[in-house]
């Protein structure tokens, strides 16, 4: 499982990531290790799917704008539909939920206008009203995520 | 704060990732022509001004174990949202808290607040903390638990970047 190196570097650098030369390095010296342990431990925390990625993390609707759309859709056609909508670009996740609108996904793009002709788009393409829930307010200051290893 | 072309290719080269070298900035320097002292300038003015949230090592929750995800929704009165809100989102196992348009009269909720666990009894504790913070503000909620993940895909600003 994982060792005490990699769960540290999970829990500990999910907000400030050094915006420095050397960056790993910096995060040994933090940790009192090698630059290459860090190195390694990362590279297998990647490999295994563990940590998504390493990088800048950016608001929502600060580059573009996004959407959250909802459809009710018969259990029996839900397959067909998903694949449908999953195939428009601007479509950045998919989820089933247990629910009477049992597809909700997550739109991005340029601007509202384009968002909503995909969406008309993806209405008549599938035959399903799509139920829009554009975001009014974000109440949510990110932080990073507090993991609990006692399992 | 406007962004320019430079910055736009700082975003497209670094939202997949940064790599796995001793030098991560400089590689995305040299890939843009640029040096990497300006690709950290430029990133912490970015940073500075919103547009970078933070950086970090993102967990896959879900391969962590946290496999509970439910998106609980709340109809609460408009007037109190904005506090109720604010709230509910310093909540340390809240991972995304918005308010959002109800469509009536099938969907009465606008309040979203998406909660993580690793049990199902975990996640039922927490609607219950949540159901005590909003207490009579709340008329009615709901969980929606997903079932199956059918698309997930990184952040791709590539086709709107250049807006």
């Amino acid at each position: 499982m994982l060792s005490q190196l990699q769960k540290k570097l999970l829990n500990d650098f999910q907000q400030d990531f050094p915006l420095s030369p050397a960056p790993y390095a910096d995060i040994a010296k933090t940790l009192g290790v090698s630059e290459q342990e860090v190195l390694s431990a990362l590279q297998e925390l990647k490999q295994l799917d563990f940590i998504s990625r390493i990088g800048p993390v950016f608001p929502p609707n600060s580059l573009g704008n996004s959407m959250l759309v909802a459809m009710s859709v018969p259990e029996e056609q839900l397959q067909t539909v998903a694949e449908i909508i999953n195939q428009f670009q601007e479509v950045n996740h998919n989820y089933h939920r247990e629910n009477r609108f049992n597809l909700w996904f997550v739109l991005i793009g340029n601007n509202q206008n384009h968002l909503h002709a995909v969406i008309s788009e993806i209405e008549s393409e599938t035959g399903f009203p799509a139920m829009r829930l554009p975001m009014i307010a974000n109440y949510f200051i990110n932080l990073g995520f507090e993991l609990d290893w006692n399992d | 704060m406007k962004l320019d072309a430079v910055d736009r290719e700082i975003i497209q080269q670094t939202q997949a990732g940064l790599p796995l070298v001793s030098k991560p900035y400089h590689a995305i320097a040299e890939k843009i022509g640029i040096t990497a002292q300006e690709v950290i300038r430029r990133m912490t003015c970015m940073q500075e001004h919103g547009i970078i949230r933070r950086i970090a090592a993102i967990p896959n929750h879900y391969r962590l174990g946290y496999r509970f995800n439910g998106m609980t929704v709340w109809d609460v009165d408009d007037q109190y949202i904005d506090e109720l809100g604010a709230k509910v989102g310093q909540l340390t196992f809240v991972s995304h808290c918005y308010h959002r348009p109800r469509h009536l009269p099938e969907w009465p909720y606008n309040l979203f607040a998406m909660v993580h666990s690793k049990t199902e009894q975990e996640i039922k504790i927490q609607i219950d903390v949540l159901s005590e913070m909003l207490g009579s503000y709340s008329r009615g909620h709901d969980v929606l638990y997903s079932t199956r993940i059918l698309k997930k895909t990184g952040l791709r600003i590539k086709n709107y970047v250049s807006a």
